[in-house]
């Protein structure tokens, strides 16, 4: 079972994750975007750590719900209200419940990608985060190992693909041949929770 | 829809208007030119809410949310944004439900045009639905 320190530990994981690779997100963002999603995911996630230092909700909704919360006020990019969606409602897909299996994880982040897929309009093939994040919901069912994989190769499949949503789109043709940056980040929010999960 | 009783009467409770840009610029200038040209009506209580809350490119939650509380007088509060994470972020927003306040939407409409169309209408005295129909409206002007 998971508990709201698996999920505090799953975020610290990943505001690890996008310090580190904040430089080769903007890097991927400058061709495609404007250039600001490594700096705009790292204001978001130090400020989810932060708040979630002082408040520790007690469960897994809560740390979702509070994250998700704070990234949409503070990331400043699409990305803010896209992830914040994100967290948001897969917390509130979990209630209030002190502790989660891996199979109700699973299903709460099924709802979450669907929520930002109605928000943004995006759907599998768009060149965006989805692209990672529908195969790593899909693969949830078999390991945290198997999701983190899946979205690393749903990022990497992105680069043949024509942009259709987001500035990038605006490029047409031109948006081929560059990885997209969100969900190159998407893989690194699957990859830090397979990291959470090995700390178990 | 607001008792008839009180359109063009009671301005107090006159439709209020954000206006979301990535520019701080764009939102205070839009602003200035719709308020310019509603002439001689009621004054709307009209915010921009234009990029971060530094000054850089880009859209602030914060700012939106303090912008829809100063201009809302218990009549409905008409947002229009302009690009990308403006719209996702007035909609991830209204999402939450008790982020901005009660009778706040996202108007789908072009975003100079639609800010005319929407104070001018609301200067008249208008409801929410009279504003947003007036600022949708404006999709439809086509200039060739």
């Amino acid at each position: 079972m998971l508990d709201a320190d698996f999920f505090r530990r799953w975020l610290t994981a990943a505001t690890a994750a996008v310090d580190r690779e904040a430089a080769r997100l903007t890097e991927l963002d400058s061709p495609i975007g404007d250039a600001d999603h490594g700096s705009n995911l790292q204001r978001g996630f130090v400020a989810v750590s932060a708040v979630l230092e002082k408040e520790a909700p007690a469960t897994p909704g809560g740390v979702l719900t509070l994250a998700g919360r704070q990234l949409i006020s503070t990331v400043g990019g699409a990305s803010g209200p896209l992830y914040g969606t994100l967290l948001r409602r897969t917390g509130k897909a979990l209630g209030d419940a002190p502790e989660v299996s891996e199979a109700e994880l699973a299903a709460a982040l099924r709802t979450g990608v669907d929520a930002v897929m109605t928000l943004g309009g995006a759907a599998p093939g768009d060149k965006t985060m989805i692209d990672a994040l529908v195969p790593a919901v899909d693969a949830l069912g078999t390991s945290f190992d198997a999701a983190a994989t899946a979205a690393e190769q749903g990022a990497l499949a992105t680069t043949p693909m024509q942009a259709r949503k987001g500035r990038a789109s605006y490029l047409g043709e031109r948006s081929i041949g560059h990885q997209d940056p969100g969900a190159t980040s998407s893989a690194l929010l699957i990859g830090a929770l397979a990291e959470a999960a090995r700390d178990e | 829809m607001s008792d008839p009783d009180s359109v063009g009467r009671g301005q107090e409770k006159v439709v209020g208007i954000v206006l979301v840009s990535h520019s701080r610029a764009v939102a205070e200038s839009v602003a200035e030119l719709a308020t310019g040209l509603a002439g001689g009506g009621a004054v709307v209580p009209l915010a921009p809410a234009g990029g971060t809350e530094d000054g850089g490119l880009g859209t602030s939650a914060e700012l939106i949310c303090g912008a829809a509380r100063s201009v809302d007088r218990g009549a409905g509060v008409a947002v229009l944004a302009d690009l990308g994470s403006a719209v996702l972020t007035v909609k991830a927003l209204l999402a939450e439900g008790d982020e901005l306040p009660d009778g706040a939407r996202l108007v789908d409409a072009p975003f100079v045009e639609g800010a005319v169309a929407a104070v001018v209408t609301a200067s008249a005295g208008a409801d929410l639905d009279a504003v947003e129909a007036a600022a949708v409206e404006a999709y439809t002007y086509r200039k060739v």
